[in-house]
């Protein structure tokens, strides 16, 4: 069955509640999930407090903050800090999002974070995403064609490329995937909102002339429909996109090649 | 495949791809939403002759369950209600039954469970309207 306790040792315990940096007045408390993979112990809840006057506005900026002044060992994952590269995937107030681009402002009380969910863990907020990246392998995110290459490129009108809005944009953060039930049950097996929303992007590409392998690929019980329009996906995305559409489309497809 | 073991050395992609997509689901699919438009008017048919016949003694009842009309729409209800509720809670075992022993006897059950309640109660229906 599916699992819906933890195993024993990976339950929740109480952490260390780190001091408060001294003669700060601006406070923000923050509780972030730790587990380190070289010790015996369970994960934990570490309490941090951030100088809101020492720091900038952004989860990231919070965490880095700490990571400088407080606590070195604290594991995550970031890079271009304006919400295009997807590193800083975790899940903050119980919504996976970007780190640098949810706001301090935009959370009440103490600022609860964990790691995507439902993944393994490398260490505290780094989740092990070697099989969402096999995900997305797998529906060949790459141009197909048969057709001899034209001389300068393949060709598109302005409303064929208007298709790609709302795909193109992914950044493969995993926040849609790993807000998925579905996924969470079922991730070995079922592809999830994100490698699907990639496989639409090019299924909708007028270029592409693998259109109908494609949906040979997909059109299985579990890796497309196992999605049962839960909607957590477009909930979670930090970039706006609708993942569970471009499922919806693709099954639109389906049907449409049989009726 | 599902239960293929973490320490393999088998590469991310290959588990992935496992035994390859089953080209099938389409089917399944359909016949859920095409059953699912089916069941609106006739739930709501099976429901309007339910409190008709909550009005009536048994013997009322019998003569207005006989009528061919309330006959075939029950038989239909029957027939596209079943039918959904196998899919559905096909979806439910794959969904959650994980040890592949267990969701194959579970798949098994299901489909022998809606054929039975279906034809049992369609058995009933017909006896009513041909044997009275």
């Amino acid at each position: 069955m599916a699992e819906f306790n933890l195993p024993k040792n990976s339950r929740l315990v109480e952490g260390k509640t780190w001091p408060k940096p001294a003669g700060a007045n601006n406070l923000r408390e923050f509780r972030i999930y730790r587990w380190d993979p070289d010790g015996e112990s369970n994960p934990r809840v570490d309490t941090y407090f951030v100088d809101l006057d020492d720091c900038g506005p952004m989860i990231l900026d919070a965490i880095i903050w700490i990571k400088n002044r407080i606590d070195p060992t604290l594991t995550f994952r970031r890079s271009c800090r304006e919400g295009i590269c997807g590193s800083c995937a975790m899940n903050i107030d119980g919504t996976n999002t970007l780190a640098c681009t949810k706001g301090m402002d935009e959370v009440s009380g103490a600022v609860r974070i964990y790691p995507l969910p439902h993944m393994p863990v490398v260490k505290d907020l780094v989740p092990d995403l070697t099989r969402f990246y096999a995900q997305h392998a797998s529906i060949e995110p790459w141009l197909k064609t048969e057709t001899p290459a034209p001389e300068k490129e393949w060709r598109q009108s302005p409303s064929d490329r208007e298709h790609l809005d709302g795909l193109y944009e992914c950044i493969l953060c995993a926040c849609c995937s790993t807000s998925c039930p579905s996924y969470w049950w079922n991730g070995d097996r079922y592809l999830g909102p994100a490698a699907l929303l990639q496989a639409y992007r090019w299924l909708i590409d007028s270029r592409d002339e693998a259109t109908g392998d494609r949906l040979d690929n997909l059109e299985d019980p579990f890796r497309l429909y196992r999605c049962h329009t839960i909607m957590n996906c477009s909930n979670a995305c930090p970039k706006g996109l609708n993942p569970a559409k471009a499922i919806a489309e693709i099954k639109k497809m389906m049907v449409a090649r049989q009726v | 495949m599902s239960q293929e073991s973490s320490t393999s050395l088998r590469t991310p992609l290959g588990r992935v791809r496992g035994l390859g997509a089953a080209k099938s689901g389409t089917d399944h699919f359909w016949k859920s939403r095409v059953t699912a438009v089916a069941n609106v008017p006739l739930t709501i048919s099976f429901v309007v002759i339910m409190l008709m016949l909550s009005k009536r003694d048994y013997a009322g009842a019998v003569k207005l369950v006989g009528q061919p009309l309330v006959a075939i729409l029950l038989l239909l209800f029957i027939g596209s209600a079943t039918y959904h509720m196998r899919l559905g809670m096909q979806v439910i075992i794959e969904d959650y039954v994980h040890s592949e022993g267990r969701k194959i006897a579970l798949l098994m059950l299901n489909t022998f469970f809606a054929i039975a309640v279906g034809l049992a109660s369609a058995y009933a229906i017909l006896k009513i309207g041909f044997a009275g």
